[in-house]
């Protein structure tokens, strides 16, 4: 891949230091939208709770799509740590 | 650049008090300017009760000031009589000491200034409860002002023990580190203990007669919020007095400034979220006085859930702390890996904390209207929380392969 890179330990704490930034920002986003949808989901259990199992499979299906950068999140951390 | 170490510490002592006073003006003066926001429009609402309005928002402006004060007095000592003469570690201590009352104060003025507002627009609405809506006022601003009391502890500590005897390095981290963990954390319990203040207010406005159990719940639930910004006292205490001296400097630095990051930071959301649930709870309860029970059992649950990610911090900070590294390491990676850690589970803290607390707002709300689904609703939103943690046990494990794998 690369040639030689002066100062590898360098490059190296600099991945370390990312990998940390890039999970730990990466949190916020999901377990904010992630415990909107949960919070909106209970409303509406309360206000319809015959629907109780269709509305909480709605809110899973909901929350899995909001995952989805938080788990690049951890897949760009972990390659961060691991790979580079 | 040559110089004897009193120049450092003097010009560290001024950045300190430029930090206390700039950050600590933020927060009272949006809350103040909230209070009066909502003063002038009830004002409006119902001009006959415009001195009585105006009392309270100068009197709920004045509370929400304090931090502001504080921030200011914390300021003034270090311009003005904190001894340059000191070891050079003082300089670091100036700079946290500036940091925890700064930031300290931030939550705290813009909690308090909600209180404020929803007792001005209370007495529009209904005059004879004003006497009540003052009282409720004054007493969920002064659990709000909390956090920037501890900020002002900590700061004063900083300021007048003398730390000669803590090693330069890693001392210095430890120093920023405490400050960075009280003052970091006070931000979410401030600004969370405020909304329960203001919604408790709100309600005994429009159901006077149940103002016993709203302010019970207020009382819990803001207790409950405060809990984050006392970790970050915590970590802030164990940095400043346990003894540096056997520890390798380098890299320990970074495990004590990533310690402290590591609570202080994942305290702000915790804080914001119990804060929105205990708010909803207070304002359900208020709606109708019979769900207390369901309510304050769901809220509990719910802030007990949301408080998890920065327990998760304070295991962090608390791994830095008391396994610090037990040889003498200046490669790169070895401090970044710390430092790392740190970020990594202080960031990741925050979204779950909020996250989780909004899920419980929402759902203590409902449950305060159909109180015989209660255990339905708590059960999803259980289910919920947990998927919303999700992201916060990323952070966790990350946090531990950097501190433990790397």
């Amino acid at each position: 891949m690369a040639a030689e890179i002066a100062g590898t330990d360098l490059v190296r704490a600099a991945a370390l230091l990312g990998a940390g930034i890039a999970m730990g920002l990466g949190a916020i986003g999901p377990g904010v939208g992630e415990g909107f949808a949960a919070g909106k989901a209970c409303e509406a259990i309360g206000k319809n709770p015959k629907e109780a199992g269709l509305l909480t499979r709605t809110m899973l299906v909901g929350q899995a799509v909001s995952e989805s950068t938080g788990i690049y999140s951890l897949v760009v951390a972990l390659l961060l740590i691991f790979v580079v | 650049m040559e110089y004897p170490d009193t120049t450092w510490v003097q010009a560290a002592a001024y950045l300190g008090a430029a930090f206390s006073v700039g950050f600590g003006a933020i927060g009272a003066a949006l809350g103040e300017g909230y209070a009066a926001g909502i003063a002038a429009q009830s004002i409006g609402k119902n001009p006959g009760e415009s001195g009585n309005i105006l009392k309270n928002m100068l009197i709920g402006q004045a509370v929400a000031e304090s931090a502001g004060i504080f921030a200011l007095v914390v300021s003034m000592l270090l311009a003005f009589v904190v001894p340059a003469e000191a070891p050079l570690i003082s300089a670091y201590c100036y700079l946290g000491a500036g940091l925890a009352m700064g930031l300290g104060a931030i939550g705290s003025g813009m909690g308090s200034g909600f209180p404020a507002a929803e007792a001005c627009r209370g007495i529009a609405d209904n005059p004879p409860t004003s006497g009540m809506l003052t009282t409720n006022m004054l007493i969920g601003s002064a659990i709000c002002q909390t956090p920037s009391i501890f900020g002002m502890v900590v700061a004063f500590m900083l300021m007048f023990i003398d730390f000669g005897q803590q090693p330069l390095w890693p001392g210095w981290a430890a120093m920023l580190g405490a400050g960075c963990a009280v003052g970091f954390g006070a931000i979410g319990s401030g600004v969370g203990s405020g909304i329960p203040a203001g919604t408790s207010t709100a309600g005994i406005a429009r159901q006077p007669a149940a103002v016993g159990s709203i302010r019970t719940n207020m009382l819990i639930g803001s207790a409950v919020s405060q809990t984050p910004s006392i970790f970050g006292m915590v970590v802030a205490f164990m940095l400043i007095f346990l003894d540096w001296s056997h520890v390798p400097a380098w890299p320990t630095w970074a495990g004590l400034l990533g310690a402290g990051l590591s609570t202080g930071l994942a305290a702000i959301g915790p804080g914001i979220g119990n804060g929105f649930t205990a708010g909803e709870a207070a304002a359900g309860i208020a709606r109708v006085p019979d769900s207390s029970g369901p309510v304050t059992t769901t809220m509990l649950i719910a802030q007990g859930v949301a408080q998890s990610t920065v327990i998760y911090g304070f295991l962090v900070s608390l791994i830095m702390i008391f396994m610090p590294p037990t040889e003498y390491d200046a490669s790169m990676t070895a401090w970044a890996t710390l430092l790392s850690a740190g970020l990594c589970m202080g960031f990741g803290g925050i979204g779950p904390g909020i996250g989780e607390g909004m899920a419980g707002a929402y759902a203590v709300r409902r449950i305060a209207r159909d109180m015989e689904v209660n255990v339905l609703i708590t059960r999803v939103m259980l289910v919920g929380q947990a998927v919303s943690e999700s992201t916060g046990i990323y952070s966790l494990i990350v946090s531990l392969l950097l501190l433990f794998v790397v």
